[in-house]
């Protein structure tokens, strides 16, 4: 749905201002994004002063850090800290990435923290992923076989399994997704590049026989072609990943059996 | 709040089985206007400070003619494809959307049918 300007309650206020404790010396300033559903009122941006020597140095470790000392109502996702969780995507600095391993050095001026754009806000941070997580059941990411099982694992010759590296890699973040305006105008029919990246792979897989089912459920006006090759998804993927290639190689499949 | 379950949701109608023609022929049609663009960019300045018999004249050749032809075809077709896309991608509403749709071919056929007729015209020994 296109919506050029947020609607009313969404406009984003400012908020309160949080200084440091005490004695703090290396302080930056952290501005980040508020809503709680509990308070009917609309989202604001609170400004916290974190003290980078009680702090990580990660976007994350302070975030942890203003939840800890300076506000614990804050609400965040967060797991492994390293990278292969994907927990903690949020839009950092006007870019999708994992909090985790964006570092604070990284950023210049004020680090602005916001969740994930175009999502509906469940609480601070946490975006509401429902329907991504749906859009990616809807691809049947799990491997699909009519050949009766073999008596011990089913094989894959070393070069197949490269055509999967750059596609198994992906921590379902949902960075790519919600940073493709493509995704943001149709998102309830668009697949969105998360979801198409893990389409690719299973279409990649040597030991995968459902091929052209899975190509019949993608063909689709809004499901697949709404990709225009914007290349946020790739631009953004803090996996170094590639979904516009994932995407084209849909597509190319598609027109190979026409 | 919708009670219906997310995969029910995302699912909808399945799929449309269609998209990929429509994805081909704006390739097919970029490639054709990139070589016929190229040909009439090049036979434009030739024409400059011709008067109208000598332009009709250079339309009515049989080479020209077909050129002209395949070229108002394919920037219409494609124009119309693209068009097409902005209009799915920023139109959300089903209702407005068809008839914006609708008004957008039928600018694009009466313009590629009237650009091809005055191409066929000049050809016949018309205006």
């Amino acid at each position: 749905m296109v919506a050029f300007r947020l609607p009313r309650g969404s406009q984003v206020r400012p908020g309160r201002r949080v200084p440091a404790p005490d004695g703090a010396r290396n302080v930056r300033e952290f501005r980040v994004y508020r809503y709680s559903p509990d308070s009917g009122e609309p989202p604001q941006l609170d400004s916290f002063e974190v003290d980078l020597d009680r702090s990580g140095p990660m976007v994350l470790d302070a975030l942890i850090e203003i939840k800890n000392s300076l506000d614990s109502t804050l609400a965040f996702r967060r797991s492994c800290r390293e990278g292969v969780c994907g927990s903690c995507a949020m839009n950092i600095d006007g870019t999708n990435t994992l909090a985790c391993t964006k570092a604070i050095d990284d950023v210049r001026g004020p680090v602005k923290v916001y969740p994930l754009p175009h999502m509906p806000v469940i609480k601070d941070l946490v975006p509401d992923l429902t329907d991504a997580y749906a859009q990616y059941a809807l691809v049947e990411p799990w491997m699909k076989t009519e050949s009766p099982p073999p008596a011990k694992e089913r094989l894959q010759s070393e070069e197949d399994r490269r055509k999967l590296d750059g596609l198994y890699e992906c921590i379902l973040c949902f960075c790519c997704s919600t940073s493709c305006p493509s995704y943001w105008w149709n998102g309830d029919r668009y697949l969105g590049p998360a979801t198409l990246l893990q389409a690719a792979r299973w279409l990649q897989d040597s030991r995968d026989e459902a091929a052209g089912e899975r190509l019949d459920a993608l063909e689709d006006p809004f499901r697949l072609y709404r990709c225009h090759t914007i290349m946020n998804c790739t631009k953004t993927c803090p996996k170094g990943l590639n979904p516009a290639r994932a995407i084209s190689d849909i597509k190319r499949r598609i027109q190979q059996r026409r | 709040m919708s009670l219906r379950p997310p995969l029910a949701r995302v699912r909808g109608h399945g799929s449309a089985h269609e998209g990929a023609h429509h994805w081909w022929m704006q390739r097919v049609t970029a490639v054709a206007l990139a070589l016929l663009g190229a040909w009439f960019a090049w036979s434009v300045p030739c024409l400059v400070g011709a008067g109208h018999g000598e332009f009709v004249a250079w339309m009515a050749r049989p080479v020209n003619s077909v050129l002209l032809v395949l070229l108002v075809g394919s920037g219409f077709y494609h124009g119309w494809l693209g068009i097409r896309v902005v209009v799915e991608d920023y139109v959300p509403a089903p209702g407005p959307r068809t008839v914006v749709l609708a008004v957008c071919a039928g600018i694009a056929w009466l313009a590629a049918a009237g650009a091809g007729l005055a191409v066929l015209r000049a050809g016949y020994g018309g205006v």
